[in-house]
């Protein structure tokens, strides 16, 4: 009955809340040495990862969960998770039409049918579907300018050298709690390889979705762009709702040699859990840039409206001389959500230049955090920072903070920090109201027209996702 | 750290046997005592202790561990200006004074004013007001406090104690002046307590001074309560040596319409940790806090400034400037909350730090915490430099390097001094930043008030002409 009352109250919100029926072969739950050697076995893995799995479970079990964050939530029980669910049926695909149906109806459901996709300005889309990568378009394109994107577990079979070289070597497995339990038992995500002097002629995809009961997913993504490359790389987040808590830690490494660029963008929509904050999704990720050579870049731009709990502090290591670091953030919370999310820079390099624009809107019962740290490092001369933290309020049961960490060793740099928050302002809702527009559609434009800075950093497709998620996301949440 | 706690204990001991005190302190010292074994000194790990953790200042790991001494009685009356040095009366104040954590008084313990002002040692307001001291004595939450206000409750001795009742507007400024003298380890804990009646006035200037003294430790409490439209002007000045631990703790509990300013300025001082805590407890009540501090050599200077916003229609206001020199450190903590309902909320925080060499380092963290809606509340924080364009302008106009970079820091200090409503003390400021900024002023100098008889700074150019 009570299961009924929940779906009635879900349906309308979450569109995306179903379950498709692919046969999961599932493994038992719990987490011991085992069970990691049996995930290393499963993936047929050499020696040396499996000994860097078990090197940080030994780690993680001398960690202690952090609880330093602005977040209220009951602690998972890490033993009562399945730490891999694969899909059964494992054969070699190299055309649509050889993939499950169920599989494609449920992309269809989600609105990315690959089709599409390949049609609309030539993205490629490696889709991970319940930890394993089932389609990989666009290789023989890609394959042409030598850039290498598949699943991880393919890189660890195909290019292990690689992997090998650049695994752990900007989030170490000790790095913190999540990241050491992500090292541990990672099950897939994704790999990129841009060779010098590419410049990747597409935006790089990949929709990550949790399906199997309980299962946590632990992504693992390593993006490597070497001297002059450059690459766009988006990861879209939907999964279908469920009662249980599902946590959700991933770990995403990126490499940034000589004059290389990455962008990375996402726009994130795991299940937010229903209007009693019952369900939802733990995310627990640990994002990190290293700008390792000289003129290098990386720009994150994230727009959050999903998970219950979010814990995600995107991250620049500016150590290259004259790098540069960029955060764009939209995070939005609604009814119960709570979010902790924000960056870290840290300047090393000389003249590092690091930019933050985060938006947070709370709304419902929820809690939006922004947390960040700018740190310039003694040798950081001339670094540049300038950062700027709105937070938007509606409604008077909702709660929005900003906790700015900023350290300066350093007499040449320039370190420049505001920000505000308010409610929507009257005047505005006014104006919309005045001109024939409904108050829902109001709010919706002006929270629109207030993330637009981040919004306009997005690529095209994901604009207009990520304009739509907003409007979704803040239904009900006006009067 | 062991040993640390060991004297601790020691000096608890000792000082429930021989307490000489009024005040019924044996309970608040139990309590103290109890918290502070639970909590200990606080260290590195914990959040507002990581930029600099005090654990290590007062036990240093390198050197071999000397106790803390407490002075267990008051010392005799000595005519304060033989040790210190001060022609105070200059800035038109009335001065109290406390030494080695002692009230100094020739036989009136108590100063009773006619018009129902009191002010003198907490120890004789307690034996005669019992009432009144007791309901406002230590109003502090216990799940709140760190191991340094236990330590403070365990082992205090003596504070000064300020009550102006209903309808008076004290027209002459209030001193207090706390100063070390001995040659012992000493470690003072004061536990001051200042009441402004409704419709009151007051203003009150809070210097801490040393004369000699090696590696003194000085723990304050303050606590301030402002009845219904009370105004209060708190001036904190601090000129300490460079071996000196100073950790104040202010409470300011604000009723509806009160006015609440401080100027938290410190130039020399070894470490010195303010915390300030201000509690927007009634509509209407507006709190400005200003802080100015200029460091150098291995100076450390801690604001943590925490301003709760309980109620609706309350505003609040900060700004802190510092320039950091040499190898100094400054870290500015600002906390702004506002609880659920405390709507038509107006809250403003800026920190501003000018580095000037890279050894030099300053942390600051804005944070806002905010449960209400309808707020208008900002932040900012910068760190820098001097402006190019305006060291331009001052170079193209023929002011050497050194008088520009002068110009521009003393303009940039400038801001708070000029918020300093008395006159006199605001004319000692200015000139005190410009001995400061041109390395004029050290410790030597004992105390901030006696620099006027010395003559003024002399620039090479007119400043005078420069503000029009």
């Amino acid at each position: 009955m009570s299961k009924e009352i929940i779906e009635n109250i879900t349906e309308s919100d979450y569109k995306y809340g179903f379950v498709s029926d692919i046969e999961i072969e599932e493994f038992p739950k719990g987490l011991n040495e085992d069970i990691i050697r049996k995930i290393s076995a499963r993936k047929n893995e050499p020696d040396w990862l499996l000994e860097f799995r078990l090197k940080a479970y030994r780690k993680w079990t001398t960690m202690k969960e952090p609880d330093w964050a602005h977040l209220n939530y009951e602690k998972p029980n890490y033993q009562d998770i399945i730490y891999l669910a694969i899909p059964k049926k494992q054969k070699e695909l190299k055309s649509l039409d050889e993939v499950d149906p169920e599989l494609l109806d449920t992309f269809n459901k989600l609105g990315i049918s690959l089709d599409e996709q390949k049609a609309l300005a030539g993205v490629a889309v490696d889709a991970v579907i319940d930890s394993i990568s089932v389609k990989t378009t666009f290789t023989e394109t890609l394959e042409k300018h030598g850039i290498i994107f598949c699943s991880f577990g393919e890189a660890v079979q195909n290019h292990p050298e690689l992997v090998r070289k650049y695994m752990g070597t900007v989030v170490p497995y000790g790095d913190n709690y999540f990241a050491a339990l992500n090292s541990a038992v990672f099950s897939e995500g994704s790999f990129c390889y841009i060779p010098k002097g590419v410049r990747c002629p597409m935006e790089l995809s990949t929709y990550f979705r949790i399906n199997a009961a309980n299962s946590g997913q632990f992504e693992r993504t390593l993006l490597i762009a070497d001297e002059g490359a450059y690459v766009s790389y988006m990861e879209g987040c939907t999964a279908p709702q469920r009662d249980e808590n599902q946590l959700h830690a991933a770990v995403v490494e990126i490499l940034a040699m000589d004059n290389a660029e990455v962008k990375y963008s996402t726009v994130q929509n795991w299940y937010p859990g229903d209007k009693e904050g019952k369900g939802g999704i733990y995310n627990f990720v640990t994002k990190r840039g290293l700008c390792k050579g000289k003129n290098s870049k990386i720009s994150w731009t994230q727009v959050e409206t999903g998970s219950s709990v979010t814990w995600k502090y995107p991250s620049c290591v500016l150590q290259g001389d004259n790098s540069i670091g960029e955060f764009y953030s939209v995070a939005l919370t609604n009814h119960f959500q709570q979010a902790d999310t924000g960056t870290k820079m840290i300047h090393i390099g000389k003249n590092t230049r690091s930019l933050i624009i985060s938006k947070g809107i709370s709304a419902g019962k929820s809690e939006n955090s922004y947390r960040g740290l700018v740190r310039v490092t003694k040798n950081a001369e001339n670094s540049r920072n300038f950062s700027q933290c709105d937070s938007l309020l509606m409604g008077d049961q909702c709660g929005a903070h900003t906790w700015p960490y900023i350290d300066c060793s350093n007499k040449s740099s320039v370190i420049e920090h505001e920000a505000t928050t308010s409610k929507i302002s009257e005047d505005q809702l006014f104006y919309c109201q005045q001109r024939g527009i409904d108050p829902e559609s109001a709010v919706s434009l002006i929270v629109n027209g207030y993330a637009k800075e981040v919004l306009n950093k997005l690529p095209m497709e994901f604009a207009v996702e990520a304009q739509k998620l907003l409007a979704i996301s803040l239904e009900g949440s006006v009067g | 750290m062991e040993r640390f706690n060991q004297t601790i204990e020691e000096l608890y001991r000792e000082m429930i046997q021989i307490d000489s005190l009024q005040i019924p302190c044996r309970e608040l010292r139990d309590q103290g005592m109890a918290l502070f074994r639970e909590k200990g000194i606080p260290h590195g790990k914990m959040e507002k202790w990581r930029h600099k953790a005090i654990d290590t200042l007062l036990v240093k790991p390198d050197q071999p561990f000397k106790p803390y001494l407490i002075q267990t009685e008051p010392s005799p009356y000595q005519p304060i200006d033989q040790v210190f040095k001060c022609e105070i009366k200059n800035i038109g104040t009335i001065s109290y004074h406390l030494l080695n954590g002692w009230y100094i008084h020739q036989n009136k313990p108590l100063d009773i004013r006619d018009n129902g002002v009191i002010v003198g040692s907490i120890n004789a307001a307690y034996q005669q007001f019992p009432e009144l001291v007791s309901h406002y004595f230590n109003q502090l939450d216990p799940e709140k406090q760190d191991g340094l206000i236990a330590l403070n409750q365990a082992l205090f001795t003596d504070g000064i104690f300020i009550y102006v009742p209903d309808n008076v507007v004290v027209e002459t400024p209030i001193q207090i002046v706390s100063l070390v003298d001995t040659l012992q380890k000493l470690m003072i804990q004061h536990h001051h307590l200042v009441i402004v009646g409704k419709n009151s006035q007051l203003s009150l200037v809070h210097c801490n001074d040393s004369v000699h003294e090696e590696n003194s430790f000085i723990n304050n409490i303050l606590e301030i309560n402002l009845e219904a439209n009370a105004q209060l002007h708190y001036y904190k000045m601090e000129n300490k040596d460079a071996q000196s631990i100073l950790v104040n703790n202010t409470f300011v509990n604000q009723a509806a319409d009160s006015r609440f300013t401080s100027n938290m300025i410190t130039f020399n001082c070894g470490y010195v940790r303010n915390s300030l805590e201000v509690h927007l407890k009634e509509e209407g009540s507006d709190a400005n806090l200003y802080g100015l501090y200029l460091v150098d050599r291995k100076q450390y200077i801690d604001n943590q400034v925490n301003v709760i916003h309980h109620v609706p229609h309350c505003t609040s206001n900060q700004i802190y400037k510092g320039i950091a020199d040499d190898e100094a450190g400054a870290n500015f903590s600002g906390h702004i909350y506002v609880a659920k309902d405390a709507q038509q909320t107006a809250a403003y925080q800026i920190n501003r730090n000018i580095a000037l060499t890279d050894e030099a380092k300053i942390t600051t963290r804005p944070f806002l915490e905010i449960y209400a809606d309808d707020v208008k509340c900002s932040h900012g924080a910068t760190i820098g430099q001097l402006d190019e364009n305006a060291m331009f302008y001052l170079r193209t106009r023929g002011i050497c390097l050194r008088n520009a970079r002068m110009l521009l820091m003393f303009a940039f200090a400038n801001e708070i001094a000029n918020l300093v409503l008395i006159e006199k003390l605001r004319e000692r400021l200015n000139d005190m930043i410009k001995r400061r900024l041109s390395g004029e002023l050290t410790i030597c100098d004992q105390c901030m008030m006696n620099c006027a008889d010395k003559e003024n700074l002399i620039y090479d150019i007119d400043t005078t002409r420069l503000r029009s």
